[in-house]
């Protein structure tokens, strides 16, 4: 993984109340869970560290009041938060002025939204062409690039219909066209298939990951689903009451859980999608017969390896041997539920 | 909350102790009072003591005076101020006048703008047509605003033009647009708007007023209608805009808005026409400060309730704050926008209709001459104007509201996406064209004719038809007054007068007490203490009869109504045919200016307490049917579900979950009939009654004003502390059923 960082975060917290700040300043900064809920104040975001590397698909997970959205709405500046700090190429985003965040919006930083956020009295095109009217680009312009955008998402044709005679996959599809109209740096969906039927939001899914592999953008994704976490993240991070529980890649989340709270997330995950054959490996065993990659998930190699007699090589990319795996291995990884 | 109600019923009833209710022991007070009133009169007192009484009245009196005569800003004085906002409102009601109705000679001028400035439109942009346009115009709004004053070559350029076009002939443009023109375009609005349907009503109102020569008063009307809404219309938006924006804004402008909407709409006549001599600049400024805040209400809603994430998608889009209001926040709250312009166009033609007390001409100044003289016939037909054209205005301000936009419009051409406007325009020229031989295309004939072989034959004369409908109701009242005149003097004798002198004889403090009691259980001390001071403002400044007339008599009207409303709302709930019959009716009832409700109550009953209440019942019953309709339809259905399931009868399943559940609805309901009622108590006024509302109409004429704009307040006063009482407990009870 590439390790430039593009947003780092530290110690953010949004305490809603009467007077956060200075409620914050009386507790030093760093209020106990009891003394917020004394005080009748709501922690929904409670000291949270972390780093979006350039790049990545970081997810952040969490059920409906654990602040994942309020998170998400701190690094964008929608609200802001009460203390921490937020870098982003290397400008504190927490101390630039409200010029500087508009032109950091109008160039960097594209949103998509669970509820879509379209305007209501515009149609697709004008929808999409928004984010560039408003910065000022001059019409022909603005219309080329909303139409090249609109392509890309597959609408073309739909140019003149408005939001409301649009199904919820494809107004979601203008509000991606819509975020990525500025070719931002980075791109922000909160919740962006949460309000879709499952069998849209599937093809969502793939579609996004097909997006991605074209744009290659650095993306902070909010989700409660965490299937669709493992599905899409390159690291996923959970939170649960306001705090950050555990960062970290979706195998070693549903291998090594940090506490309860993620193992009971991590219980029901499909992980013949999750763990790749390179987590369960062995040293190489000189009986193996055949081989497999390494970096295959362990449900695409699963036929191959349970019905072999003996244990399977496992390759790297080139193509050389780098250890085995056996049907136990794949069989434990699979069925046992409550492993870890 | 509910815990702690169900915790305190046990221990009440585990300690076996009957403890007498908080109603029980207000009820118990009053009514000892009440006897004690009645063995020993005269120890209580039924007056406030005159020697404290406060003399509001004269201190306002002298102060508009003050006002009117000596009072300066800034060194300048407050009547040339006055003047200068009357004198400069008078000129666009004038061209109103111009254009609508009367003519000018300068209308040639006009046209020549319109004309000019379409073409340097046409050929480069909207700003440079419009710059044309008010280039052309100066000279016009020069020599209107300085009268003779203006200098002479400044009018001398509109007069060679009027001259010249007088040489060819061609009079016609002199005239106001053709009514042809003006029925042919309200026509065409319709059936852009609306369709065939809409079209077709148009059609219908545009003959009818033709037809009973009541064109002209209407263009009258309508005349202060087309410059009061924009000006409306545009206040209340930027006061919306202020206060969605500043929190203080908010804090000053919204009581005062609370305020005016329970300020009836007569007393809004007495401080305007105060200030400003009568005549149609009071009715104007009166007009467009009463239908202003609706405006501002929509425009404060549209904006909060436009969708967190739109304004969330708006800001990551890189909207400044003012982007996010013109692109984002206005736009997605259009519908809202306009539904308020919808409320401005109908409020402001009821106020319209009533300022007629106040020097503005048309409908409603002939519809009431008519009152009082009892030309019922003529009456009716000019109520019938009224409520058709209020019908056609509300019909067309919210279709356009509701509008969707053809998108599909790009794909046709220029002139088949402006059709309607083009078929006006050819109307337009050719009525101004015809109208040079033909004169009845200026303004309708006051009655149809018909020249044939054996000469001029008179077809239809509205004046004939009235005066048969004279007849015709004189002749059945000859008839009906034997029956009607019993139950009326029946039930005022007996039901109507001792209700009256209940009232009266009443001690005051008794009054304050239960008013008081009900204000500190639902409302708590806030709520106490503002009722308290609203009652001392009409108890010490002596106006303590009057507002008792008024309170019996709305509480009356308050009673009918609900008794009425409420069976109605609840049987639409339950049969859709019946809604779908009632509700309807409700919509038009309520958009009538009040005004048109005295005409049957004069025409049944004459004057008199029983004809003041016959009056208020139509236009106050309407919330009560709608509240309970509304409250009942709300209810979810599972909740009615599991009702059913439990094995309710209908009738159980009504007064045990469907009521109870919708009875914070009804009671706003019940809210909005006693405002309603206070409304119209105002306006019976003008066909007798000794109330509050009787004395804001007759400051109006003895020039009296201060005492008008106390009795305005106190009804407003009224209203509040109904508002403020029913409110808090409805509130209250919706916490309790978790659906506030």
């Amino acid at each position: 993984m590439s390790a430039e960082v593009q947003i780092k975060c530290r110690n953010i917290w949004k305490i809603f109340g009467d007077n956060p700040k200075r409620f914050m300043k009386r507790h030093k900064g760093a209020p106990t869970p009891e003394a917020l809920k004394e005080a009748g104040y709501i922690g929904a975001v409670q000291d949270v560290s972390f780093d979006v590397h350039a790049g990545e698909i970081l997810i952040i997970m969490g059920l409906s009041g654990s602040g994942k959205s309020t998170l998400i709405r701190c690094i964008t500046r929608l609200n802001d938060p009460t203390a921490g700090e937020m870098e982003y190429e290397g400008r504190d985003l927490l101390k630039v002025s409200e010029r500087e965040l508009i032109d950091i919006r109008r160039h960097k930083m594209g949103m998509v939204f669970q509820s879509f956020g379209l305007l209501p009295n515009r149609d697709v095109l004008e929808n999409v062409a928004f984010p560039l009217e408003v910065q000022g680009m001059d019409k022909a312009e603005r219309v080329q690039r909303a139409k090249d955008m609109i392509e890309l998402v597959g609408l073309q044709g739909r140019e003149s219909y408005f939001p409301r005679e649009l199904s919820g996959g494809q107004q979601q599809r203008v509000g991606i066209a819509r975020s990525l109209a500025v070719e931002p740096d980075i791109w922000f969906l909160d919740e962006p298939f949460s309000a879709l039927d499952p069998l849209i939001r599937a093809e969502m899914q793939d579609e996004f990951m097909r997006l991605q592999q074209k744009l290659k953008k650095t993306i902070v994704f909010i989700t409660h689903d965490f299937e669709e976490a493992t599905k899409l993240a390159d690291r996923i991070g959970i939170m649960k009451d306001g705090r950050m529980v555990q960062l970290d890649t979706p195998e070693q989340i549903v291998l090594n859980p940090a506490d309860d709270y993620v193992a009971e997330f991590a219980r029901n995950a499909p992980r013949e999608r999750i763990v790749s054959v390179g987590t369960i490996m062995k040293p190489i065993d000189p009986s193996a017969e055949g081989t497999v990659l390494v970096s295959e998930k362990i449900g695409s190699v699963a036929q191959q390896v349970l019905t072999a007699n003996r244990p399977m090589g496992v390759v790297d990319e080139a193509g050389q041997i780098i250890g085995s795996v056996t049907r136990e291995d794949v069989a434990t990884t699979i069925f046992t539920r409550d492993a870890a | 909350m509910t815990e702690v109600t169900a915790s305190t019923f046990q221990s009440e009833s585990s300690q076996g102790v009957k403890m007498p209710s908080y109603w029980g022991v207000v009820f118990g007070i009053t009514l000892l009072a009440l006897i004690f009133h009645y063995v020993s009169p005269g120890v209580l007192p039924d007056r406030w003591w005159p020697e404290w009484e406060i003399p509001a009245e004269e201190w306002l009196t002298t102060r508009i005076e003050w006002l009117k005569s000596e009072a300066t800003i800034f060194g300048i004085a407050f009547k040339d101020i006055t003047r200068a906002i009357g004198e400069g409102l008078k000129a666009p009601v004038k061209w109103a006048e111009y254009v609508l109705y009367r003519g000018h000679a300068n209308m040639s001028w006009i046209w020549l703008t319109v004309i000019l400035a379409s073409v340097v439109t046409y050929f480069s942009t909207l700003r440079n047509g419009l710059i044309a346009a008010v280039l052309f115009l100066t000279p016009i709004l020069m020599a209107l605003f300085f009268g003779d004053a203006a200098p002479e070559s400044i009018t001398s350029l509109p007069k060679m033009l009027s001259d010249g076009l007088k040489g060819i002939g061609a009079k016609a443009l002199y005239g106001p647009i053709p009514w042809v023109a003006i029925a042919a375009g309200v026509i065409i609005l319709g059936h852009w708007i609306g369709g065939w349907r809409l079209a077709l009503l148009c059609a219908f109102t545009m003959l009818y007023l033709a037809v009973f020569n009541v064109w002209k008063d209407t263009m009258r009307t309508m005349t202060i209608v087309v410059v009061a809404v924009p000006m409306a219309a545009f206040v209340g938006v930027v006061l919306g805009i202020w206060v969605t924006r500043s929190k203080i804004a908010a804090r000053i402008i919204t009581p005062i808005f609370d305020l005016m909407q329970a300020v009836p709409h007569m007393a809004y006549l007495a401080p305007v026409a105060a200030l400003f001599a009568l005549g149609p600049v009071t009715a104007l400024i009166a007009t467009v400060v009463f239908a202003m805040p609706p405006m501002a209400r929509c425009t404060i809603l549209g904006l909060q309730t436009v969708p967190e994430e739109i304004v969330e998608s708006g800001k990551m889009s890189g909207c400044t704050r003012r982007q996010l209001l013109w692109k984002v926040a206005l736009p997605s709250g259009k519908r809202t926008l306009m539904l308020g312009v919808n409320q401005v166009v109908m409020q402001t033609f009821a106020m319209v209709v009533i300022a007629s007390i106040a020097g503005a001409q048309g409908l409603g100044h002939k519809l009431l001459y008519s009152l009082q003289q009892l030309k019922l016939g003529t009456a009716i037909e000019l109520g019938i104007a009224i409520s058709v054209v209020a019908i056609v205005l509300d019909r067309l301000t919210q279709g356009y509201a509701n509008k969707e936009t053809d998108h599909f419009a790009v794909a046709k051409t220029w002139a088949q996406r402006h059709k309607h406007m083009l078929i006006f325009l050819v109307i337009l020229v050719l009525s101004y064209i015809a109208a040079i031989w033909f004169r009845d295309v200026t303004i309708p004939p006051s009655k149809l004719t018909y020249t044939g072989a054996e000469g001029k034959v008179t077809l239809f004369d509205p004046k004939v038809l009235a005066r048969w409908m004279d007849g015709g109701i004189r002749e059945f009242n000859k008839n009906a007054f034997d029956y009607i005149n019993p139950i009326r003097d029946w039930v005022t004798l007996n039901f109507l007068i001792p209700v009256r002198n209940f009232f009266l004889w009443m001690p005051w403090p008794v009054f304050v007490f239960v008013v008081g009691a009900a204000a500190w259980r639902y409302g708590g001390l806030s709520v106490l203490l503002l009722c308290l001071a609203l009652m001392a403002s009409f108890i010490v400044t002596g106006f303590w009869v009057e507002t008792m007339k008024t309170t019996y008599l709305v509480l009356i009207a308050t009673l009918l109504c609900v008794i009425i409303g409420v069976p109605l709302g609840v049987w639409a709930a339950r049969s859709e045919r019946v809604a779908n019959i009632l509700m309807p009716i409700c919509d038009t009832l309520q958009t009538f200016p009040s005004f048109i409700y005295l005409i049957p109550a004069i025409m049944l009953f004459r004057v008199g307490d029983f004809a003041n209440v016959f009056a208020i019942i139509p236009y106050a019953t309407v919330p009560a049917i709608r509240y309970t309709y509304l409250g009942l339809k709300r209810i979810p259905e599972v909740t009615v579900e599991a009702a059913i399931a439990n094995g309710t009868t209908k009738r159980q399943r009504l007064w045990k979950v469907e009521l109870p559940i919708a009875i914070p609805e009804i009671m706003l309901g019940l809210n909005q009939t006693i405002m309603m009622a206070l409304a119209m108590t105002a306006i019976t006024a003008l066909i007798g009654s000794t109330d509050l509302g009787q004395e804001v109409v007759r400051s109006i004429s003895t020039q009296n004003f201060g005492r008008g704009i106390l009795a305005g307040f106190f009804i407003a006063a009224l209203g509040i502390i109904a508002d403020r009482i029913i409110g808090s407990w409805a509130d209250e009870r919706k916490k309790q059923l978790g659906i506030g």
